[in-house]
């Protein structure tokens, strides 16, 4: 149990970690007894290394039965192959050729999204769908952290959760878009939502001129995750549409 | 908290890096650190609330400095031992001290493929009144509290239109300290982006906030 529950002194607490992190690293036999490092001097490195600390970190929790590998392994697999952005894209491409699908989806996300059969991860998100128009442009973003509608898109990328979108998508929308490459006409509204409950924003791009030919799945191919999160727009391959 | 975490609107922060082909996760560490956060939650210690606040306790040069993932580690080796389940002796040597119990029930693979939703759903508990109407003007409130809260500082004291209701959630400022749930409603509410940020910004444009009751008052328009 611990002695205190305040949180550590940071110097305080990377010095117990170097331990920690050296014991998960050192086989056991070349501790020894009269010289552990739980001593007050610095000449012990400060380990930087994120990967030592995790794993100290992981086997202390499975030998008290707290984790389990073969469980952090199947939660892996999940984050890695079976939740991501083509989810989104499948809920895109039928609401571009489904009229009714994509009422439903703007209003009542929650079911039409599990209409699509993306199984128990999207129960319980509480997602909006948000329409691009020509007149209309919608963008994501959390200030605050790195709110992400997970279950449609899989985890969030770097640039998503980066102080520099955080910070200056709600001020200047326009300029991050540019930074994409996307540059809006000044008629265009843009609307920036801001993920500060529990909500979670899916934008609807709008569907690509030219793509009238195409299939649901040949159009679900085309729908990136930028353009689920508002800072592109769906295009044609190059070479134009398909015959 | 008025802390570094809440960056809507600062200047100075670069340009943002776009990765193509991005992995889902950069390196094995991350996505262990990434599932034992996960696992750990499944032991329903602390809520979604308390979680998000002990990131933003981590020293502010610590928070700018750090990667993402090395946000959640910090943060998750604190935690363990502000919950209590593992000792400082035990995170510094890496081993369980002699005598320490075992979790019970240990955890399982079944635990972990519950990805249960981490919040309560939104009710409709009509027993919960909205204090705000779709369509009415409001004003987000001047407030600064010391711990945790989801109301930005970019928009405090600035007006705004109730453009949606979307029911009833838990309030993270009590939520987030183990202080009592308050449910109360939240609502989308627009902002003039001239109304946030002044005469520069383009009249055409608006964010949209996601806004607990206790967060606005009326304006009287």
């Amino acid at each position: 149990m611990a002695d205190d529950t305040t949180p550590m002194d940071r110097r305080g607490f990377l010095k117990r970690a170097a331990t920690g992190a050296m014991a998960a690293a050192v086989p056991s036999s070349m501790h020894s007894q009269d010289h552990d490092h739980d001593h007050d001097h610095d000449h012990q490195v400060v380990p930087s290394d994120p990967a030592l600390r995790t794993k100290a970190l992981e086997s202390l929790l499975v030998e008290k039965g707290l984790v389990d590998q073969t469980a952090l392994d199947a939660l892996i697999d999940t984050f890695e192959h079976k939740v991501g952005p083509r989810n989104g894209a499948k809920v895109v491409a039928r609401a571009w050729v489904d009229p009714s699908y994509k009422a439903r989806l703007l209003s009542d996300a929650a079911s039409a999204i599990a209409e699509i059969g993306l199984g128990k991860v999207a129960v319980g998100d509480h997602t909006l769908v948000l329409e691009n128009t020509p007149k209309v442009h919608n963008l994501v973003v959390c200030t605050l952290c790195s709110c992400y509608p997970w279950s449609v898109l899989g985890l969030p990328p770097m640039w998503y959760k980066s102080t520099a979108y955080r910070s200056r998508a709600v001020i200047d929308p326009r300029g991050v878009l540019r930074e994409f490459g996307l540059q809006l006409d000044e008629d265009v509204e843009v609307r920036v939502w801001d993920s500060t409950a529990e909500l979670r924003y899916l934008v609807l791009p709008e569907r690509p001129a030219g793509s009238e030919n195409l299939s649901e799945s040949e159009l679900a191919e085309l729908v990136t995750r930028d353009a689920m999160v508002g800072v592109a727009k769906v295009s044609m391959p190059a070479g134009g549409a398909k015959a | 908290m008025n802390g570094v975490h809440d960056m809507g609107g600062m200047q100075c922060m670069g340009p943002i890096n776009h990765e193509a082909n991005e992995p889902v996760f950069h390196s094995v560490w991350e996505s262990r650190v990434y599932a034992i956060n996960r696992a750990l939650g499944a032991w329903h210690k602390w809520n979604l609330d308390a979680w998000r606040y002990d990131i933003e306790l981590l020293p502010p040069a610590d928070y700018l400095r750090m990667s993402y993932y090395e946000k959640w580690l910090a943060a998750m080796e604190n935690r363990v031992v502000k919950y209590g389940m593992v000792t400082k002796e035990e995170l510094a040597s890496g081993k369980p001290t002699s005598g320490s119990s075992k979790a019970t029930p240990v955890f399982t693979v079944a635990m972990a493929r519950v990805l249960e939703p981490r919040i309560k759903a939104p009710s409709n508990d009509p027993s919960v009144v909205p204090l705000f109407r779709v369509g009415e003007r409001v004003r987000a409130r001047n407030i600064n509290p010391v711990g945790h809260t989801r109301l930005p500082r970019y928009a405090r004291g600035k007006t705004g239109k109730v453009v949606l209701d979307h029911g009833v959630f838990l309030f993270p400022d009590t939520n987030s300290q183990f202080l009592g749930e308050k449910r109360q409603h939240v609502y989308s509410v627009q902002f003039a982006a001239r109304e946030l940020w002044g005469e520069d910004s383009s009249p055409k444009d608006s964010v949209y906030l996601d806004m607990w009751d206790d967060y606005l008052e009326h304006t009287g328009s």
